[in-house]
């Protein structure tokens, strides 16, 4: 694998020497997520501009590298407008050491799909292609083209990082954003303040529609679980989607030092749940360990301050009636419902 | 080989001798044909491994375009009228990333009101995208002049737009001579792209330029063009050496040598004008035509060669440029400005509106005496649009002007017994 690196490219890059997180002490030595190593594609370089805490270019790092792994480094990245793809490519820098392009806000899906349809002409089908974007570029602007490439079965992991807003542009809701959540066109004034709870989408649930071979969502809590499900991806031909859960501490009003913790407390509390599909069909889904209250989640941004105010609490009861909806459905709790 | 086929099906033929990796497919009409019979084509297998995509839109047409194209595959696909704007930040994307993507334009005008009927308001609203637009005069041209873009495409790595007249060309049957393939490969080598994504080479595509060198950056652009001006008439000459035809370039002159009119018009609208013009010579009048074959890049020194004798011209063009006038005519005023020579801006056959010999004599013994208003539409019937004026006048919620305009013309023509 590491002479598929470009030699233009530094080898070996150390990180932090081993990484000794509890789930990794768990777990035997070679089943481990190990950040440094000699083998580590480093796909997305050091040096990006990403704000201090930014999920999303943690959940690009390691998606990405699994990638490169599962490949044998044979692969190409369509990245659509948004944070990663400004952090990541201000002209004449790159972060990026894979092939890797980016045309517009709307377009990855498409762009993706072209590029493998290339690869497929030239019989180069050992060389795989992943498209990704923000919430914003998949949920909203880039959704024909995502349900177009979905509808045909091209042969690309899309690779959604949500944040749950337009972080790029100044937090702006998308259809991603949570009720009650504060952006900035969702200001929290007015009798209902935040963003309204509208039924929003969910397109994890709208990929499974499309009957493709693999659906899945993970959160950068859990980096093994990360890795596994993208290495699991592609093992899959055809149109697979996998959804990052990735906070952004600029747009939600959280500590840097908050990313892992919120990552985290959003799968315990239920708002984000962690689940697998295939062809449609629900395969499992990451059980609750600790329960949380929505609450201890919500008190740690201050997208959600208002809703600890006098007179709001039935936004804070809807947003933990929301968890326990999804508990209940995806059966995140084993007193809850059969273990898928 | 002698064919008897309508246009699309022609046009099919061409693209597909060059040999496509990747077709992005989505139906409009006047080009659906085209892009059906290459369909067809593929799913039969007779070109090959090409990748045959139905996608969901036109802005997922050119995406996926651009795709394929910067993983270096020769890439095509087609368009007309709202998808032509559907795709329209995509259009602009991909010359600005420098994709050699073929692309033909059925050419058909823009709604609202929505009409399916040619005239040029589509391709005319990409003009300034950076893509090179060439405008066939016939089915013959369009085939020609295919191969030869996909040539230019490359070797320039810019896209190329091959703009036909929708219906008058499209759906027109007509003898062509459908080239062979050895004569294709031999003038069209395969596609060696000037950069792509590849594991083994990676680049990053389409980063973000700022302030410091955007300018250079659109510079550059720019200067692709002004170097396929070179390029075009190069590759026509190329193209005739081994095909045996004239056909490509950047204008073609139908005796508008040393006349004291020089009517100027791009597409399929000539063949009727060739007509006119010959009897008018017939008749004593010094008046001769000239098309511009090249809109994109514009052919400014070569305009200015061919008309510098000529003591008017005569711009006729089915684009409208609202609140301003004729298009093209704005193009041949900046190009000839140095010259002693008046311009006519002549709007018409928009939406379809017939072009007739008789009207076109009319009007250009009308241009020959200087007494066409600025701009003329061709055709217009001022009536019906006076009578609209005075209803919006009378009453402010007079209705829809498309639909009162269907009733005044549809009543005159009644109580004409039309």
């Amino acid at each position: 694998m590491v002479d598929q690196v470009p030699e233009t490219k530094q080898k070996v890059k150390f990180y932090q020497t081993g990484t000794f997180t509890v789930g990794n002490r768990l777990l035997d030595g070679e089943q481990r997520s190990v950040q440094a190593t000699i083998d580590r594609s480093n796909s997305l370089d050091s040096g990006h501009r990403a704000c201090q805490g930014c999920g999303e270019a943690l959940g690009a790092r390691f998606a990405i590298d699994a990638v490169m792994r599962a490949t044998n480094n044979q692969m190409i990245a369509a990245n659509a407008t948004g944070c990663l793809e400004v952090f990541t490519t201000p002209y004449p820098e790159t972060a990026w050491s894979v092939p890797w392009i980016h045309s517009l806000f709307g377009n990855a899906a498409a762009v993706g799909s072209g590029i493998a349809a290339a690869m497929k002409a030239k019989g180069r089908e050992d060389v795989r292609v992943i498209a990704q974007g923000g919430d914003g570029g998949t949920t909203d602007i880039g959704f024909g083209c995502l349900s177009g490439m979905f509808d045909r079965n091209d042969d690309v992991l899309y690779l959604c990082y949500n944040n749950q807003g337009y972080m790029n542009t100044g937090v702006q809701r998308s259809s991603a954003t949570p009720g009650a959540a504060r952006t900035s066109t969702t200001m929290p004034v007015g009798p209902e303040p935040g963003n309204p709870f509208t039924v929003g989408k969910n397109v994890p649930l709208i990929a499974m529609g499309h009957q493709i071979p693999y659906v899945a969502t993970a959160s950068v809590s859990d980096l093994h679980d990360l890795e596994h499900k993208v290495t699991k991806a592609m093992s899959f031909r055809g149109a697979r989607y996998l959804e990052i859960f990735v906070p952004c501490p600029l747009g939600w009003g959280s500590k840097t030092c908050d990313t892992i913790k919120l990552a985290r407390m959003a799968v315990e509390t239920g708002m984000y749940p962690l689940f697998e599909a295939e062809h449609g069909e629900i395969t499992g889904a990451t059980k609750i360990r600790n329960r949380r209250p929505v609450d201890e989640y919500l008190k740690l941004q201050r997208r959600f301050a208002h809703v600890f105010k006098k007179g709001n609490e039935h936004q804070l009861e809807t947003l933990q009636s929301i968890a326990d909806r999804n508990i209940k459905k995806f059966g995140l709790m084993d007193s809850e419902g059969a273990d898928q | 080989m002698l064919k008897q086929m309508d246009g699309s099906d022609a046009v099919a033929e061409a693209v597909g001798l060059c040999r496509p990796e990747v077709i992005a497919s989505y139906p409009i009409t006047p080009q659906t044909h085209i892009v059906e019979a290459l369909g067809s084509r593929v799913k039969k297998g007779t070109l090959g491994n090409c990748q045959f995509l139905n996608v969901e839109s036109e802005f997922g047409a050119i995406s996926t375009c651009i795709g394929s194209s910067a993983a270096g595959a020769r890439t095509y696909t087609a368009t007309s009228s709202q998808g032509m704007l559907f795709m329209m930040e995509g259009v602009y994307n991909a010359s600005g990333l420098g994709l050699p993507i073929v692309m033909t334009v059925g050419n058909r005008a823009i709604g609202a009101p929505i009409n399916i009927w040619n005239d040029w308001g589509d391709s005319m609203a990409a003009r300034d995208a950076g893509w090179i637009q060439l405008f066939a005069e016939t089915n013959q041209e369009a085939i020609d002049v295919h191969i030869q873009a996909f040539k230019l495409a490359e070797e320039l790595s810019v896209p190329v737009m091959v703009c036909m007249d929708g219906f008058i060309l499209t759906h027109a049957y007509a003898r062509v001579d459908i080239p062979d393939q050895e004569q294709v490969d031999e003038f069209l080598p395969p596609f060696q792209p000037r950069q792509s994504l590849d594991p083994s080479a990676p680049i990053s595509m389409g980063a973000m330029v700022g302030p410091e060198a955007f300018t250079e950056v659109r510079f550059l652009a720019h200067h692709k063009q002004i170097e396929a001006l070179d390029l075009i008439p190069q590759q026509a000459a190329e193209f005739e050496k081994i095909f045996g035809r004239d056909s490509g370039g950047l204008v073609k002159s139908h005796d508008c040598e040393d006349k004291e009119t020089v009517v100027v018009t791009m597409g399929s609208v000539i063949g009727t004008m060739k007509d006119v013009l010959a009897d008018m010579r017939d008749d004593g009048h010094s008046i001769g035509g000239l098309t511009i074959r090249s809109y994109r890049p514009f052919p400014s020194e070569v305009l200015r060669q061919k008309l510098k004798t000529a003591k008017r011209v005569i711009v006729f063009e089915k684009s409208f440029a609202l609140g301003m006038g004729g298009i093209l005519a704005m193009n041949m005023r900046m190009a000839l400005q140095d010259l002693p020579v008046k311009v006519h801006s002549v709007i018409g056959g928009l939406g379809g509106r017939p072009i007739t010999r008789e009207n076109l004599r009319r009007m250009f013994e009308k241009g020959m005496r200087d007494e066409l208003e600025e701009p003329h539409l061709h055709d217009i019937n001022m009536d019906v649009v006076n009578r609209e004026l005075e209803r919006e006048k009378a009453e402010r919620r007079s209705g829809s002007i498309a639909e009162n305009i269907l009733q005044d013309v549809g009543v005159v023509a009644a109580a004409k017994g039309i």
